[in-house]
């Protein structure tokens, strides 16, 4: 049983501003039969003062697709457009008290629902018309929608995508490719750290020695059965032991000089690296 | 404004019989029946009773019967069991519309490796048996196949399935859960090697269950402990639900005939009106092979869990098969299965009745049921309504 706010029970129950409006000047469409919830929205629009004048919905769905959608209708009532576009999923839901986490993907619908309208009155094509990628095919949920709720929404988890967008929702094939959406996503936002920090501190020198031998260099070694350990650092000097198929390779100062390279590059132009003698 | 429960295949409610005799248990009677004194060890006698009631509504014999805590651990114990016993044979076969204490024990097997055949449905529902011999092999430890269907109620041919199984020497367990006190089930004329019972499906309280294991079958206990249950299962036995449990068994072997004539008559009512006064509705499942106390509907263009909270606000219980009802945003993989349209999952209802429910109890129900459907058909950008009845009474 699903914990739903006095609200929510009320317009699920008395729904406001239900049925079509059959000179609507808007219609916005979303959803469908298959996805389990679909929200047609028709807007009256005075085209003096582009005020929605008069707002009805139709909506299949449960009860908090219905509650949203009855208070999207009176939200948006005396908005201009643009005043009305303001309004986010999660006014929706606040309108409301609140709604169940699982239940968030209601408030999206009604959200999509004002979009598809207004870009229908204002000719635009919803939605907009590009190539875009399905990656939930259950639910039919691309990659764009995804990654917009995610952001307006604050969403860091897959979890959190389903109960927003029912992504993932269905047979979970895609729920691997959701949370790749959301690395790619919030690691954007991360600061990038500088490679060449301009004041190389000693400790900083030796943790960035340590960590390119790790990254960049042992893995390509590794792949021919070689390896190198770190041994020591001094001042500039880097000291390290080849291993594994490198020892006595013939071409270990080949090995050597790449390494030096790669550092040099990566940390300070005054590496030099050795072995131990 | 009184509850109208048709929800019984979730639950059903204790009844006054079985509370009455399980009270005393619960109060005077708080022994040990491991104890050496006659204040514990005298219960020993009653749950041996109460053992007895059990073997006798499913046609088995006292020594085959083990009590557990649920249908959920009945089931578990079984399959675990078989696999423990045949370390060997690493295939499992089932079917794609079990319970979840089934479904998703198997799928954990699968994760340890074993070769699971997960059996399709055809669109009433129905094994094909061709199908499920065909996948058997020296390498098959199992079969679990349930007896009848939670969901939709539909029976699979058991008798027919436990022969053919045991023709080849393949392990079978049934879960019986949603069967047992509907229908009549005799072990003595089914070849099935263990069979899964649970006490609240069948006006016990919940909290008990029982597993069925046919003598010399290799059995292995799930849970290892004290010497309960001869071994089988460890822990102290849970004395009042075990006595209500063998008077639950005792009431629904005694009326059984009669009862399964009353829900039938009472199921039918209620589905034939429906399907009468509300366009656009089916019938999900084979109703040649039914529970005669489950019907499973769909009405087109609405979603499920819109009509039960409708339908709550006159207290009438039911339940759906829509994703919006599973937690989970996923529909009834039972429904799926048959290949029932994403659209019917989604406006599924299931009525599931018991002893207890009245004819006014249905008549109600058919009475508030066509204007909520047809209330939220006019909210619904899809209810493209038709011309229905006209009296919100078809019945005269």
């Amino acid at each position: 049983m699903w914990e739903y706010t006095e609200k929510v029970k009320n317009a699920f129950l008395h729904p406001r501003n239900t049925g079509e409006i059959p000179d609507a000047d808007a219609v916005g469409e979303v959803g469908s039969l298959v996805c389990g919830d679909a929200l047609k929205l028709f807007l009256k629009i005075d085209k003096e003062t582009g005020k929605i004048i008069n707002a009805r919905f139709q909506t299949f769905g449960c009860a908090s697709a219905i509650a949203s959608s009855s208070a999207l209708t009176e939200m948006v009532k005396g908005k201009t457009l643009d005043e009305a576009l303001k309004i986010t999923n999660r006014d929706i839901a606040d309108f409301l008290g609140g709604l169940p986490d699982q239940k968030m993907h209601c408030s999206v619908l009604g959200r999509e629902a004002l979009e598809a309208a207004i870009a229908n009155y204002r000719g635009e094509a919803f939605p907009v018309e590009t190539k875009e990628k399905v990656v939930c095919k259950c639910f039919d949920v691309t990659e764009d929608k995804i990654r917009k709720t995610a952001i307006e929404n604050h969403l860091t988890t897959v979890d959190e995508i389903t109960n927003y967008t029912k992504a993932g929702g269905g047979c979970g094939e895609c729920l691997a490719k959701i949370n790749d959406i959301l690395t790619d996503l919030w690691s954007i936002k991360m600061p990038i750290t500088p490679a060449k920090p301009r004041k190389l501190t000693n400790l900083r020198k030796i943790a960035l020695v340590q960590e390119i031998i790790e990254t960049e260099i042992r893995p390509g070694l590794q792949a021919d059965n070689g390896d190198v350990e770190l041994i020591d650092i001094e001042g500039n000097k880097v000291i390290v032991e080849l291993r594994g198929m490198c020892t006595g390779c013939v071409m270990s100062d080949v090995t050597l000089g790449r390494i030096q390279e790669k550092l040099r590059e990566l940390v300070s132009e005054n590496i030099v690296v050795e072995t131990q003698k | 404004m009184n509850t109208i429960y048709l929800d019984n295949n979730a639950t059903t409610q204790i009844s006054p019989e079985v509370l009455q005799e399980m009270l005393p248990y619960l109060s005077d009677f708080y022994g040990n029946p491991s104890s050496m004194h006659t204040f514990g060890g005298q219960l020993h006698r009653k749950i041996e009773e109460s053992r007895e009631m059990v073997a006798a509504l499913i046609g088995a014999s006292p020594e085959e019967i083990i009590f557990t805590s649920c249908g959920t651990e009945s089931d578990n114990t079984a399959l675990m069991s078989a696999v423990e016993s045949f370390p060997r044979k690493k295939h499992v076969i089932t079917t794609r519309v079990e319970h979840p204490a089934v479904l998703n024990f198997c799928h954990h097997l699968a994760r340890k490796g074993y070769r699971l055949t997960y059996l399709p449905v055809n669109n009433p529902g129905q094994l094909d048996i061709d199908l499920l011999l065909k996948t058997i092999d020296e390498d098959t430890a199992l079969a679990t196949i349930m007896y009848a269907n939670n969901e939709t109620g539909v029976l699979f041919p058991i008798k027919e399935i436990s022969e053919l199984l045991r023709e080849r020497g393949i392990l079978f367990h049934v879960d019986a859960v949603q069967a047992v006190g509907k229908i009549p089930v005799d072990l003595k004329t089914l070849p099935v090697d263990m069979l899964s019972l649970s006490g609240h499906k069948l006006h016990a309280p919940k909290g008990i269950g029982a597993l069925y294991v046919r003598k010399g079958t290799r059995f292995a206990p799930y849970i290892i402990g004290g010497h309960q249950e001869k071994g089988r299962r460890a822990g102290t036995e849970n004395i009042a639900s075990i006595i209500g449990l063998g008077k639950a068994c005792q009431l629904a072997q005694k009326y059984l005939k009669e009862e399964m004539r009353f829900l039938s008559v009472l199921r039918d009512k209620l589905e034939n009106a429906l399907l009468k006064c509300c366009p656009d509705v089916r019938i999900n499942g084979d109703i040649e092979n039914r529970l005669p106390n489950t019907t499973n509907l769909s009405f087109e263009y609405i979603e499920g869990e819109a009509i039960l909270l409708r339908l709550n606000e006159y207290n009438v219980c039911a339940s759906s098969g829509s994703a919006c009802t599973s937690g989970s945003l996923e529909p009834s993989h039972v429904l799926r299965a048959m290949g029932v349209p994403f659209t019917a999952v989604h406006g599924s209802i299931r009525f599931s009745l018991s002893r207890y429910n009245t004819d006014e109890e249905i008549n109600k129900v058919i009475e508030i049921m066509p204007p909520i459907i047809k209330e939220l058909r006019q909210l619904s950008p899809f209810g493209r309504e038709k011309p229905s009845c006209k009296s919100s009474q078809p019945f005269s």
